[in-house]
């Protein structure tokens, strides 16, 4: 497996310990879990948070799987089939949320209630359903499988309509208090190249095929421009996120800060929130009245 | 050789034997994007591939179908 950004060809399992090595980095380097601490990974069946996973337990963490049901037909019941199997393989401990069976609404549903954009109504769900998840469970942290292309990509998007808060909370580690748990993202020195490879060499099954709702979306088109660009300079999405960590980041933190002062309980479920009412609420809300 | 795409699936039948890198570039693939194996193996950018292989170009991008 070459990775270009290094300049460097795996065998692999000189591959797979690069992955585990780079894991390790980045949690050491952001502080993100503790000896001892309990993980809870955001999986959804694909080859990030399954590669997370099992990077975490060879690494010797304590870390359990959460997958959410989203009720998108073949696609979810597919990736909740290669959750379940990842699990089973390793005597790991998985809790699944089925927001169809919980809730009483799918995605696609939810969203056109809501009048959200699919991935919009998915992303808030999946957030709160974590962050309540990990605290109703005593976790210490969450940790998502967000790697270096997501995060460049992020940051892409963020600088082009130079959205200051959203900068301001792009960090591999957003503290908990406030009634948020701590979250991580232990694979942001990772490509996307890398982890789909490391599933392969490790013979970790995962869902391939991509979401139905997620197809020509912006986030998509972001990282085909960056990969364009890497195509001719390796290391350059390395450079622009790392770089934006370490020398942008200090300058909009006080922007996202600001905006954690406005926090308190939403009145439906005591999650925090900004608004009246909290975005799930709203959106559990529209599905219901939508019938 | 026998070449199969994904997102959405399909072969493709074409001449071997072919470097992976001219592969890529007559599909209009970035090598940043997809992993190639063959005949179930991962290969890096500079092998060569036999014209009795099969070929798989995987995708790696997460967040759409392309």
């Amino acid at each position: 497996m070459d990775v270009r950004r290094h300049n460097a060809a795996f065998c692999a399992p000189c591959f797979t310990r690069h992955c585990r090595e780079q894991v390790k980095r980045a949690i050491d380097s952001y502080k993100m879990v503790a000896p001892g601490e309990r993980v809870l990974v955001a999986v959804s069946g694909g080859k990030d948070s399954l590669a997370l996973w099992d990077i975490l337990l060879e690494l010797g963490y304590h870390a359990d799987g959460l997958y959410i049901g989203l009720g998108i037909g073949d696609y979810s019941d597919e990736s909740a089939s290669f959750t379940r199997e990842f699990a089973a393989q390793r005597s790991a401990d998985l809790i699944e949320i089925s927001i169809p069976g919980e809730f009483g609404f799918d995605i696609p549903t939810g969203a056109r209630a809501a009048k959200r954009a699919p991935c919009s109504a998915c992303g808030l769900s999946k957030r709160h359903l974590f962050n309540k998840a990990a605290l109703d469970g005593g976790y210490d942290v969450v940790a998502t499988g967000h790697n270096l292309d997501d995060e460049a990509a992020v940051l892409f998007g963020n600088v082009l309509r130079w959205d200051l808060a959203y900068l301001g909370r792009q960090y591999p580690v957003l503290p908990g208090g406030l009634g948020f748990a701590r979250k991580v993202k232990p694979l942001v020195r990772l490509g996307e190249r890398e982890t789909a490879a490391y599933c392969v060499l490790k013979g970790i099954d995962y869902i391939v095929e991509e979401c139905p709702m997620s197809a020509g979306n912006r986030h998509l088109g972001y990282k085909e421009a960056l990969n364009a660009i890497e195509q001719t300079s390796p290391g350059s999405k390395a450079a622009f996120y790392f770089g934006f960590l370490e020398r942008i980041v200090p300058m909009v933190q006080p922007a996202a800060e600001e905006e954690r002062g406005g926090l308190h309980p939403c009145p439906g479920c005591g999650s925090p929130t900004v608004s009246e009412v909290c975005a799930f609420c709203k959106l559990v809300s529209r599905a219901a009245e939508r019938g | 050789m026998k070449v199969l795409l994904r997102n959405p699936r399909r072969e493709l039948e074409l001449p071997g034997p072919l470097a992976v890198q001219a592969l890529l570039s007559s599909l209009g693939c970035n090598r940043e994007s997809v992993l190639v194996m063959v005949d179930g193996t991962l290969v890096t950018g500079d092998a060569t591939i036999p014209d009795s292989a099969t070929v798989e170009i995987r995708p790696v991008i997460s967040g759409g179908s392309s």
